[in-house]
């Protein structure tokens, strides 16, 4: 499979989840579990592009696939991606373990939907679970982000 | 790893799936979108000896959408039913309903078949199914067989499929002429499984209801169709008295179970609410909706 870009291969029993695998084969820890039963949304990362539970998929059923973990998203040389810099300017983190999860669905969400209301980030993260920030500082964060995105793209184009 | 032990098999063709099954029995179990079924191999509820994973098997994600009929592959995401347009077009209460299911990342990869199969009475496709007059076709060594939405159901997360049967398709229907529908439920936050769920469907001609469909979820050990207040309403007018008095005869005839969630009590009220809602939407949307 591809991860983050890179072609990365192991093998494991069928019963090891893609977040085991992520985590204890590829030593890619910051996608995190929380509750392993596809509650929380700790663990989300991108299949082909798509967010999904890698708690709740085998290892095995991502063979061949592409994804992107938490660890993709910063740029070569540690450059925060606008999202986690979002993130930390407006407080949507504390103690921080919820936060992959969060920053995966909102690559997803700023991805189809590039000025998403607060409603509309509110939905797409209703799967996300935090028990620190009470989601408010986190849908700030959302925001910003998708403002400097898309003052990022509009640059581009310009 | 939380799961037991067990063999896996990527099934390639619909045969080899359906061969893999048989060879295991009764220790063998379909792995689709995994949405529910990984949760209960995670906390060990299900310990399956043989995983028959269907995802590989090409054909069973087609999404075919008539003005009246729509036919789903068992392997379509719930997120793709969501968004699609021509479904949001004829099918208004399915985009309605494929929306409330889990969250995103939840519809990105759970499939209608497995959902239509896992046969949760709180859970929005089989109400559907009942509220489309549906039907499922279903592949075993013994060939094709089709069961009607109102065969499938026999009991909390129980089906009447054998354990050597695949779901293929789901197919549902919608009347001809001047229609609309509704799809709502109640749950405490979003993505959660709904304490109550509705869906109606409703035909007129003129001021005369010709044909009312009925199905409510979270209210019994299978989702149920409300036969007797789709009886009250047909042939009548579709006022607000005659659907105050359809939504009554729901709250009546139902016997809901009550859990942490909410009492017997208060889930029938909650039925007759969304019931009556429901019903007004439908009303309320037929000469809007473009499924002509």
């Amino acid at each position: 499979m591809e991860v983050n870009g890179e072609q990365r291969s192991g093998s494991v029993e069928p019963r090891t989840t893609l977040a085991d695998f992520l985590r204890d084969e590829l030593g890619l820890t910051g996608t995190h579990l929380g509750c392993e039963h596809g509650v929380c949304g700790a663990c989300t990362v991108l299949l082909d592009g798509h967010s999904v539970r890698s708690c709740l998929m085998l290892a095995v059923q991502a063979d061949g696939c592409s994804l992107r973990t938490v660890e993709g998203l910063a740029a070569e040389g540690g450059q925060l991606h606008p999202i986690q810099e979002a993130f930390s300017a407006e407080h949507g983190l504390q103690c921080g373990f919820c936060t992959p999860g969060f920053l995966m669905s909102t690559v997803e969400l700023l991805n189809e939907v590039p000025e998403p209301s607060e409603e509309q980030i509110r939905s797409h993260l209703s799967g996300n679970l935090c028990r620190c920030t009470g989601y408010h500082h986190i849908v700030k964060a959302v925001l910003r982000a998708a403002e400097v995105i898309r003052g990022d793209v509009a640059a581009r184009q310009a | 790893m939380k799961p037991a032990p067990f063999d896996y098999v990527a099934a390639r063709s619909l045969d080899e799936a359906l061969a893999a099954l048989a060879d295991a029995g009764e220790g063998g179990k379909v792995l689709a979108g995994g949405q529910s079924l990984v949760p209960l191999l995670a906390l060990r509820l299900a310990r399956p000896d043989v995983l028959v994973d269907v995802n590989q098997i090409a054909g069973l994600d087609r999404l075919v959408v008539d003005d009246h009929r729509l036919v789903i592959g068992a392997l379509v995401r719930h997120r793709a039913v969501e968004l699609d347009e021509r479904v949001r077009r004829a099918f208004p209460l399915v985009s309605a309903a494929a929306a409330q299911i889990g969250h995103v990342a939840i519809r990105n990869r759970g499939t209608v078949g497995g959902s239509v199969a896992h046969a949760d009475p709180a859970a929005e496709w089989p109400t559907l199914l009942l509220a489309l007059d549906g039907e499922v076709e279903v592949a075993s060594p013994r060939g094709r067989r089709v069961i009607g939405a109102g065969d499938l159901y026999a009991g909390y997360l129980t089906t009447t499929l054998e354990a050597d049967e695949v779901v293929c398709e789901v197919r549902g229907t919608l009347p001809e002429g001047r229609i609309g529908t509704s799809f709502l439920e109640l749950a405490r936050r979003e993505g959660d499984f709904a304490i109550v769920g509705v869906a109606a469907v409703l035909a007129r001609e003129g001021d005369v209801v010709r044909h009312c469909r009925l199905a409510l979820s979270g209210v019994g050990s299978t989702p149920v169709r409300a036969r007797g207040a789709e009886e009250l309403l047909a042939g009548g007018p579709a006022d607000d008295a005659a659907i105050a008095a359809a939504a009554r005869t729901v709250a009546d005839e139902m016997d809901p179970p009550g859990d942490i969630h909410g009492s017997a009590d208060y889930r029938r009220k909650v039925a007759e609410v969304l019931v009556r809602r429901a019903l007004c939407a439908a009303r309320d949307e037929i000469g809007t909706v473009v499924a002509q």
